[in-house]
């Protein structure tokens, strides 16, 4: 009996607590915090407790849950976020594969999503899709312009075996082709990889202009160091996924010189004061590091600042057509995510359109190359 | 490929091989004496590695209150049995070893600071950290099912595993390190170019299989192990512990893990995960040795790092695959070749 009373007691408790949430702005969010993916997930993480606490009147909650970097626990999160709590808005996840899970449910349940990661889908699926990071294009795109000012005629690729290693290569091919520049050969390696050396030595052998490595943070310094133990002299360029500080501490002096890709907020102060995203990156990174430490920002945090960027935009457009919790909500939010112009976030500007759920143009990169341990901004 | 490639090709997988074969040797000690495959001896090669690294930065690994808790438990667990039987002077000795060490080493720790020790010291210092932990994990996880099936001990290490992983990404963060090497010195061969760190990587293997050959060979706790691996019941009858025998081996396999992740820590990146991957293909090695010939194991190991080092030159996209391939040829010759004596039913 005492049980049955405690029991009701609770779900009275719920269904109360339930509806005092639902009067407000539900943000469902699904990160990589642990598992192979938490370099990424730990510091976006972190930037959840930086987002607006408050939109155009409304309070905005935020449901935070780690998927492992697992896209079947990614999916669950998603699935009980959208049934269970009824968030009018998906954030997440961390990396390709998680946010692909999350986007399933999103398509199903009618739900905006915003994805941390360049995650690409086809037309059909992609209406409710949006995402912060810059499409791999506008990335190689800054890289190719960059070989073929410098006289690059071959290029070895050194990839990871996964999606991400696979989407610059496919975005590569037709850039590289335009340009008149061929690869060399194509190898891959695998995060957890402890040696390189068979990969680097073939890629050596064949003698190309220049190399590129395709990997994330700390593991894009195993192939960095072993070119460069190998004796390889040509220019080699990593991607802006690589650019964190524990990719320049575990490469060291082997880092030197090498190019990349990568959003504006990581080189805030060096960025001229007419870029729009100068600003608001130095006010974030700053306010970042306050929060947890000097030298702790990782661009992964910016990614998730901006999708606060696009919210900020996008919410009280959404507001006047109809109430949260809806389902008519979540459809004017969708529109307004895709009508958002000229939205200034840290790693450049979004200009969402129907075709393009990435919105990031040529402002959302710069080219840098490692000095000393640091990063130094070089003209495009 | 010309002749150059291929040495190159075969000093990498030697090197990669050497290591594979210590962890090779070390599930093959754990399995025979205890009839629990350590999934967590990867683990050890991580831990050993990443706190390493912390304490070149100065700091006290996080590894460090891992043990103080592990010994805390311990000490409770085994001073309530001394306590019940009025044993005063092993309750001494099991608060002095679980409690007494680990307070100790964290003292000293923070008496002297780590990170301006020469490099030998500090490897030191990381196997008397780590190292103690799998006595302690035999005794909390292992000791009280040590009757079990193997089935039930494998589920445990599965477990255990898991806390480790995730242990170590609380501890030491997403991020890989790689720590300096022991020597800068390298020789040149003609064309070929060895790193004094793989000289490192063979000899000190090399060195800790001969020492083990001996160890079981010619000393009398070696004689004991392997009685014990051999007829777990007759060892008892002739009065050597279990238990002991146990927490021997643990000692053992964390010693090699913990050596092995030092080892190899200056010429690769090590991240909390890592482990799991490189104790794998240990544990292809040891299933090529049928987890109980030793020779074949760590002959097994180069095997692997052969392969593991001409694959990803010829295929580098397949090259995970073409290894744990490797086991399902060996796996049909043994079930062919081999009267299976299951001791379970």
């Amino acid at each position: 009996m005492k049980m049955k009373k405690l029991a009701l007691l609770c779900s009275t408790a719920a269904l109360f607590a339930s509806q005092a949430a639902l009067a407000d702005i539900n943000v469902g969010v699904s990160l990589s915090s642990t598992g192979p993916g938490a370099a990424l997930g730990i510091p976006e993480k972190n930037a959840v407790a930086l987002l607006p606490a408050e939109i155009g009147g409304e309070k905005i909650n935020y449901m935070l849950l780690d998927d492992a970097t697992d896209p079947s626990a990614a999916t669950k999160n998603a699935r009980k976020l959208t049934t269970e709590d009824k968030v009018d808005i998906l954030l997440g996840s961390s990396v390709t594969p998680t946010s692909l899970a999350i986007a399933e449910v999103a398509v199903e349940s009618q739900t905006p999503q915003i994805a941390i990661a360049p995650a690409n889908l086809p037309p059909e699926k992609d209406r409710w899709v949006f995402r912060t990071p810059q499409h791999v294009n506008v990335m190689a795109s800054a890289v190719v312009a960059h070989m073929k000012a410098k006289g690059v005629k071959t290029v070895g690729f050194l990839g990871y075996s996964d999606a991400y290693g696979e989407d610059w290569l496919v975005a590569m091919k037709p850039m590289l082709e335009a340009a008149g520049i061929k690869f060399t050969t194509v190898e891959r390696f695998n995060r957890t990889d402890t040696s390189v050396s068979g990969q680097v030595l073939k890629i050596v052998s064949s003698q190309p202009d220049a190399v590129l490595v395709v990997a994330s943070g700390s593991p894009a310094a195993l192939p960095q160091t072993a070119l460069v133990e190998r004796g390889y002299k040509g220019q080699i360029y990593q991607t802006h996924a690589a650019a964190n500080p524990a990719f320049l501490k575990v490469a060291g002096k082997a880092a030197d010189g090498a190019i990349m890709p990568i959003g504006p907020v990581v080189v805030v102060d060096q960025i001229p004061d007419s870029h729009p995203s100068k600003k608001p990156g130095q006010a974030f990174v700053k306010a970042y590091e306050e929060k947890y430490g000097a030298g702790t920002f990782s661009s992964f945090a910016g990614h998730v600042h901006d999708a606060g960027s696009l919210l900020q935009a996008a919410v009280p457009v959404a507001l006047k057509k109809a109430k949260p919790g809806t389902s008519e909500f979540r459809a004017a939010l969708r529109d307004a995510i895709e009508g958002a112009k000229d939205v200034v976030g840290v790693h450049g500007v979004f200009n969402m359109t129907p075709t393009d759920h990435f919105g990031m143009d040529d402002r959302g990169r710069v080219l840098i190359r490692v000095e000393n341990g640091g990063y130094k901004l070089i003209a495009n | 490929m010309d002749l150059q490639i291929a040495i190159l090709l075969g000093q990498d997988g030697i090197t990669t091989g050497a290591i594979y074969a210590l962890l090779a040797l070390a599930l093959v000690l754990v399995f025979a004496v205890t009839r629990v495959i350590f999934i967590p001896q990867g683990e050890f090669v991580a831990f050993g590695a990443l706190s390493l690294a912390a304490l070149q930065t100065g700091n006290a690994p996080a590894t460090l209150w891992l043990l103080l808790a592990c010994g805390a438990c311990v000490a409770v667990l085994d001073g309530r049995t001394a306590l019940a039987r009025n044993d005063g002077r092993k309750l001494v000795a099991v608060l002095a070893a679980n409690l007494g060490y680990p307070l100790l080493l964290a003292a000293l720790l923070f008496a002297f600071s780590p990170a301006n020790l020469p490099v030998l010291v500090q490897v030191a210092l990381t196997l008397a950290i780590v190292v103690p932990l799998g006595p302690m994990l035999y005794r909390l996880a292992y000791q009280p099912i040590a009757e079990a099936s193997v089935l039930i001990l494998l589920i445990v290490s599965v477990a255990l595993h898991v806390m480790m992983v995730g242990l170590g990404l609380l501890f030491f963060g997403a991020e890989g390190v790689r720590t300096p090497p022991f020597s800068d010195a390298r020789f040149e061969f003609g064309s070929i170019l060895i790193n004094g760190q793989q000289i490192w990587v063979v000899l000190v293997s090399a060195l800790l299989i001969v020492a083990l050959y001996l160890f079981f060979d010619r000393t009398i706790y070696g004689k004991a192990l392997r009685a014990t691996a051999i007829n777990r019941n007759g060892a008892r009858l002739m009065g050597f512990s279990p238990v002991f025998a146990g927490k021997l081996t643990f000692l053992l396999a964390a010693l090699i893990g913990v050596l092995s992740g030092v080892l190899i820590a200056p010429v690769t990146t090590i991240y909390y995960d890592t482990g799991f991957l490189i104790g794998l293909k240990g544990f292809v090695a040891a299933i090529i040795g049928g987890l109980a010939s030793y020779p074949l194991a760590a002959a097994g190991a180069l095997l692997v790092g052969f392969l593991e080092s001409f694959s990803s030159f010829w295929a580098s996209a397949y090259k995970e695959v073409i290894v744990f391939t490797l086991i399902i040829p060996v796996l049909l010759w043994q079930s062919l070749n081999r009267h299976h004596v299951d001791e379970e039913e």
